[in-house]
């Protein structure tokens, strides 16, 4: 009984997206839905560093979609431009909040639809912390 | 005597005829004049289909416009007459604001409690190239509520996106699939029934007063 609530408890960050790892860096998220045919999809990570240093995300990969990287939108005098963001640093004890209009996972190449309600398999990698496995929910609006 | 019948008719015969003749020319050139008059800015320019550049003091932002629509067939902006539309340009590789955006506008039609359509929501690709009649088709099938997807060729795109003073740009990104991502101006466009331009929402403006346009294209 102990033994399973322990398995629980340890299966718990699976099931939350969350994976924290020795280094101190916490991440979580979700991804957005798409439909049949469309070849592009988003998430957004919540990456939280507890560590005593600072990390740097240096990757995302992620086996339903043929490439995926981290891209940054801006409004820049009324033109949506969207650029790849690479090696984001995240200092000691501060969060990196991925949203909407913003830094996002941006996921190509996509072999099946994001469907609505399941999950998301995503690798990230630190400088440090070195790769974290998620599954991310599918959803259509942040976690609230 | 006959002959001096004959050349007393003649003039007349001419004369009618003349009649006849100005008075036929007289309407045409009063609907010829009138319709110079009431467009100024088409007889300006000299060309009837061309419409003035965006910046020029006769720009006109919108007006009539031909697209290909989800299924393929030619979509004329007839279509929409009568109901009031929100136009938004963008392409469907683009994840995060397209998606923010159409997410949004369908969101706010729901909050407006006026029915499912209201207005339309009308969605342009500025990507012609990858974007085909069935790409916008189940890229506005995304947001569970009505969007009508457009695209068309490269020059219609070009022209529709300049009558609507949106910004459109191909921007080289190895990281991005094709190689390459579209710049595009991201304010969404509000017409009303006549289709007359009414307002934009920029994406940095909040939803109450998003509402309050979209309730005024709608009153």
């Amino acid at each position: 009984m102990h033994r399973r609530s322990l398995a629980l408890l340890a299966l718990m960050p699976t099931l939350f997206g969350a994976a924290p790892g020795p280094a101190g860096i916490v991440v979580s998220g979700w991804a957005r839905p798409t439909v049949a045919g469309q070849s592009s999809g988003a998430a957004y990570l919540v990456v939280r560093n507890f560590g005593p240093g600072a990390d740097t995300l240096v990757g995302v990969a992620s086996p339903v979609a043929g490439m995926a990287g981290v891209h940054r939108s801006q409004i820049v005098g009324g033109v949506s431009r969207m650029r790849p963001a690479d090696g984001i640093a995240i200092a000691a004890g501060k969060k990196l909040t991925m949203a909407p209009g913003g830094y996002h996972v941006m996921l190509m190449g996509l072999k099946a639809p994001l469907k609505l309600g399941s999950t998301l398999p995503l690798t990230v990698r630190f400088t440090h912390a070195g790769q974290r496995q998620l599954r991310l929910p599918i959803q259509m609006s942040p976690p609230q | 005597m006959s002959s001096d019948s004959n050349q007393t008719s003649v003039p007349t015969t001419r004369l009618r005829r003349l009649r006849l003749i100005v008075w036929g020319v007289v309407p045409v050139a009063l609907v010829v004049v009138a319709v110079l008059w009431l467009r100024p800015s088409v007889a300006t320019s000299g060309a009837v289909t061309q419409r003035a550049d965006p910046g020029s003091p006769n720009f006109q932002l919108g007006g009539p416009f031909t697209l290909t629509g989800a299924d393929g067939k030619p979509f004329s902006s007839a279509k929409l007459a009568g109901q009031p539309y929100v136009m938004f340009f963008g392409f469907t590789h683009c994840p995060d604001v397209c998606p923010n955006t159409l997410a949004r506008l369908v969101r706010l039609r729901q909050q407006l409690n006026k029915g499912e359509t209201p207005f339309q929501i009308v969605f342009v690709t500025v990507d012609p190239e990858r974007d085909n009649p069935q790409a916008v088709g189940s890229y506005a099938k995304l947001f569970n509520s009505p969007i009508i997807g457009l695209t068309g060729t490269r020059a219609q795109i070009d022209q529709v996106a300049k009558q609507h003073a949106i910004y459109e740009a191909k921007v080289p990104d190895a990281s991005a699939p094709d190689g390459y991502t579209m710049d595009h101006g991201a304010a969404a466009l509000l017409f009303g029934r006549d289709g007359k331009f009414v307002a934009t929402i920029a994406q940095e403006e909040g939803d109450d007063a998003a509402l309050a346009k979209l309730k005024r294209i709608t009153a």
